[in-house]
């Protein structure tokens, strides 16, 4: 049989013909838009991508990509993203929910995968509504907040999720803007390429929902002429990594500077890589040191049975450890 | 004097952390090693420290198949034990005691319950005897109870003396004296004590000798103090050159699953489910017989809701995958259950039952999930429910359950209780090459995928099943969705589609109910032709089997009909067999009766009597004899509860 070549994967190859139902002029286009784009650019087959979403309109984007795409439960893409990518290591694992899904209903899962530094990626469509809903306040909302569709103004406070990430331990934490397709793309390739738990917080504007955190409002329209409230950290010459073998000062330098920027609201909110750590061992490479198998033989691959269908795990030790003599 | 009986129970209490399971495991084991056959049962308070726990190992040279309500052997060392199981001792039987605590008043006795402390002063008081162990013992005697004071504290002084060590350090072996002293005064002799004490304390070469030592000078100290022995019980070995194993539930459980492949467990650690996990972690690299090397990956979650769904996205990509919880898990677990039906994904949860609602008695025993596990989650869906009643069944049917998940892609919940996964058994070693290994149907990867790219993943087929494709196969590409969805995992609301899909997943449930075989569904046991007819399920098996042994000696025969296929409920088998029930005796862990309810509801047959126990303790041979027995005579009432205050 003669060798096929690999195909190259170009973004039309991430393109699905299905009836998309988000609202006209929604953010998740942009982000839909650059995850495609950021998968061809990254050379990924969709065979080996696996697409978890969440429950909320930001869930849907698993179904228009050809990706094997799973819609879950709300508030648990995490643990479902995290059972697969641990059982198949060579899956390129990417998690997508809304700030309710993560940060509501799954804040728990959100705390805890940072604890693991699993190799995935999570991200998180950030529009401070729950929109599928018509509109109640999500977890991100500012306390006293009150977009068109409240009888009145929220008196519940907003997580920042930047450092919540942060305090849970994700090795790679950045913010993109919906309608910033360009450096979105550039933003989830780094997010992919990470070789640990990249979580990336996008600003999505909801037009149908929430008419406080708008395109023009994103854009500054509201500021003095010619001053953008959305800005690239990267332009101010930030530097996030923190390499391998940093010391404690650096690490804890380096995690200031990142509450710092996560900390800006209101007339300058920064994009790009807050943090990308390389001082922490992924999950993977735990377990690779713990269960010596793992790497060649991981949950999804490893031989249970022969030809006949006999169990080829060898249990002798383990019963003699419980024999009688 | 009469013929030594050889059916022995043995009781051992104390504080939780005093080390009383390691003295009933020491006990235990010299008796299996001893080629006795035994039954052991362990109690225990929600706790880590100070809590009164106890543990009987019941010895004979036959199997056993459950405990005793009554021992013949009481061991304590504190007045605790003392007072809450003296009037457990049967007559002609034996307590052992500490000489230096047998004069605190019960009042003084921290953590006795108000409840036993009151119907013990009413006992005593009515006899005219002190409210204190002293009390108690001079009620046993009356009854014809040996009674043994053991001077512990002299026993540590000597001890330390001989063995030139502090007392301190004898302190921490005065739980192997206090087996020796029953040993001593069983008759049993003590090489197979020494022995034990390898096993037990293997590699630690100074505790073992020094332990070993206790024991012969504990030995000594008994023929001295009490030369002449009259107890009615001798622990006589057997010769036995049968392999055995002494295995607790959780371990069978474990053992199961490894044999069966899984490669993926998960759980949040909560009682009675948590040492399974922990016995498959410390397990958890092994050879492979294909030359290489495999392992289980057990990941500890954040909660349950956690649990459920990591597991299904392991189960996604291929690897046998499960997860292990009790009842409060499993309440938040029913989410996933949903979303693993709808997608019909092979995901197995061994559900270890505890005293229910709400936190209950989470060490304690009970079968208060039956209806939940059968219902849980919104919708509907089909599941796959089986219950093991006793150790070996819990491991065949533990493995069996992943050929039933990858089979008919369905959840497969496997239930347990806690006083199965905390019996500890000698049993003949398992049979793994009966297991065989089905994957079930799954697509070829090379099989080119429809025009649009996506696989058709629930493509309708005559049985139900559809090929699973898995994450990362090339061109298996499809969607999954806790929504109603079309052949390619796509979510629609068209009515006819979701009748199609309504109608191919039940399908799977009327598939498996035909091809399970029908011994997996129930079993006889007894007198198979018997009218009296008793239904149970679950771990009342043991206790209900020997309960028809002893009425058989009275010339009354029964049979059990053993459900251990709970759903889809087995009504073709059951309907000939409850043709000539009569009486039709239903016997359940739990108040309600809930296999009363499903048998009526799914065979039209309702329960002529009800044999319920729900104090959070299992039921005994002896118990249940009893209940059957008033049945037979004719002067029992329709619903009869076991109780018993002193468990």
């Amino acid at each position: 049989m003669a060798t096929a070549t690999t195909p190259q994967p170009t973004r039309q190859d991430y393109h699905v013909e299905y009836p998309n139902d988000w609202c006209p002029g929604c953010g998740d286009f942009g982000i839909l838009s650059a995850v495609q784009q950021a998968l061809a650019a990254l050379q990924l087959l969709p065979h080996q991508v696996a697409l978890f979403g969440g429950i909320g309109c930001s869930g849907k984007a698993v179904y228009y990509l050809p990706t094997y795409g799973i819609h879950t439960l709300h508030g648990r893409v995490l643990p479902y993203a995290t059972g697969a990518k641990l059982a198949n290591p060579d899956l390129t694992v990417i998690a997508i929910g809304g700030d309710g899904d993560g940060l509501g209903i799954g804040a728990g899962h959100f705390v805890n995968t940072g604890r693991r530094n699993v190799d995935l990626t999570y991200i998180l469509f950030n529009n401070a509504i729950y929109g599928l809903t018509k509109g109640q306040a999500a977890p991100t909302l500012p306390l006293g907040a009150q977009t068109k569709s409240f009888p009145e103004p929220t008196i519940q406070g907003a997580i920042n999720p930047l450092m919540l990430a942060l305090a849970s331990g994700y090795t790679w934490i950045g913010r993109g803007y919906a309608y910033h397709v360009r450096h979105l793309v550039e933003l989830i390739q780094r997010a992919i390429r990470h070789p640990g738990l990249a979580y990336l917080d996008v600003l999505q504007p909801c037009p149908t929902y929430n008419d406080l955190h708008t395109k023009d409002w994103f854009a500054g329209k509201d500021l003095a002429a010619g001053q953008a409230r959305l800005y690239d950290l990267e332009q101010e010459g930030y530097d996030p990594v923190i390499p391998a073998g940093a010391d404690d000062k650096m690490v804890f330098d380096k995690m200031t500077q990142c509450i710092a920027k996560a900390h800006e609201w209101g007339e300058r909110i920064a994009l790009g890589v807050l943090l990308e750590n390389h001082t922490l061992s992924s999950f993977q490479e735990r377990l690779g040191t713990r269960l010596k198998s793992y790497r060649q033989a991981p949950p999804a691959r490893r031989t249970i049975a022969n030809a006949l269908g006999h169990p080829t795990t060898g249990l002798s030790a383990l019963f003699s450890e419980l024999a009688v003599t | 004097m009469t013929k030594p009986r050889q059916d022995l129970a043995w009781r051992i209490g104390g504080p939780q952390g005093s080390g009383v399971d390691t003295a009933a495991s020491l006990f235990a084991r010299a008796c299996a090693i001893g080629g006795l056959w035994l039954f052991g049962r362990r109690e225990y308070y929600s706790n880590i420290m100070g809590r009164h726990s106890y543990y009987d190992v019941r010895v004979a040279p036959w199997e056993l198949t459950c405990h005793r309500s009554t021992v013949d052997i009481l061991t304590s060392f504190e007045p605790e034990t003392l007072a809450r199981h003296a009037l457990s001792v049967s007559e002609g039987g034996a307590i052992i005691y500490d000489a230096s605590e047998a004069d605190t008043p019960l009042h003084r006795i921290p953590f006795l319950d108000e409840r036993v402390r009151q119907d013990l002063s009413c006992y005593l008081e009515a006899r005219g005897l002190a409210c204190s162990p002293a009390g108690l013992l001079a009620a046993a005697r009356l009854r014809e109870i040996h009674t043994y004071a053991v001077p512990f504290d002299a026993l540590t002084r000597t001890l330390a003396g001989k063995l030139q060590i502090s007392q301190a350090a004898v302190g921490r072996t005065l739980n192997t004296a206090a087996v020796a002293v029953s040993g001593a005064l069983l008759g049993f002799d003590p090489q197979y004590l020494w022995r034990a004490l390898t096993k037990v304390f293997a590699g630690r070469a100074r505790l073992i000798e020094m332990n070993q030592q206790v024991v012969a000078l504990t030995y000594d100290l008994v023929q001295e103090t009490w030369p002449a022995q009259d107890l009615p019980f001798r622990i006589v070995p057997q010769e036995s050159h049968q392999q055995r194993l002494l295995v607790n539930g959780n371990q069978a459980v474990a053992l199961g699953k490894l044999a069966a492949g899984m490669s993926f467990q998960t759980y949040y650690p909560i009682s009675p489910a948590t040492d399974e996990s922990v016995y498959l972690e410390a397990h958890e690299s092994f050879p492979s017989l294909d030359g290489d090397e495999g392992s289980v990956l057990v990941v500890q979650t954040e909660d349950e809701l956690a649990a459920v769904t990591m597991a299904s996205g392991a189960a996604l990509t291929g690897a046998r995958s499960a997860t292990a919880t009790s009842g409060p898990g499993f309440s938040l677990m029913a989410e996933g259950l949903g979303w693993a039906g709808i997608n019909e994904v092979p995901l197995v949860v061994t559900l270890y039952q505890r005293g229910g609602p709400s936190t209950g008695m989470p060490t304690r025993s009970e079968q208060g999930d039956l209806q939940f596990a059968i219902h849980a989650g919104h919708g509907e869906f089909p599941r796959l429910v089986l219950a093991s009643g006793n150790i070996q069944e819990a491991f065949y049917d533990a493995a069996q359950a992943f050929n039933y998940a990858e089979r008919y892609q369905m959840v497969v919940i496997h239930i347990l209780d806690k006083a199965l996964a905390s019996t500890t058994q000698t049993l003949p070693p398992f049979d793994v090459s009966s297991i065989r290994i089905e994957r079930g149907a799954v697509q070829a990867s090379s099989v080119a995928t429809s025009a649009n790219g996506s696989y058709a993943r629930f493509s309708p087929t005559r049985s139900g099943v559809s090929p699973r494709a898995l994450l990362g196969q090339p061109a298996g590409m499809h969607w999954l969705t806790g929504g109603e969805h079309t052949s390619h995992g796509r979510v629609t609301e068209d009515p006819v589609v979701r009748e199609q899909m309504m109608e191919k997943r039940a399908q799977k449930l009327a598939l498996a109910a035909q091809e399970i075989p029908p011994d997996e569904k129930l079993k006889v046991y007894g007198a198979p032709y018997a009218a009296f007819t008793v239904v149970s399920w679950g771990s009342n098996q043991g206790a209900i089997r020997e309960a028809l042994r002893l009425l058989e000696t009275d010339g009354i025969y029964a049979r059990l009909v053993q459900i251990r296929l709970l759903w889809p409920f087995p009504v073709d088998e059951l309907l000939p067999l409850l043709e000539r029930a009569s009486p039709l005796v239903v016997v359940e862990l739990n108040f309600s009766g809930q296999l009363a309810h499903l048998l009526r509801e799914h065979t039209g047959r309702e329960s002529d009597f009800l044999v319920l126990k729900y104090n959070g303790r299992p039921m005994s041979g002896q118990e249940l004899y009893g209940a059957f027995g008033h049945i037979h005579a004719g002067h029992a009432e329709p619903r009869i509860v076991l109780r018993n205050p002193y468990e």
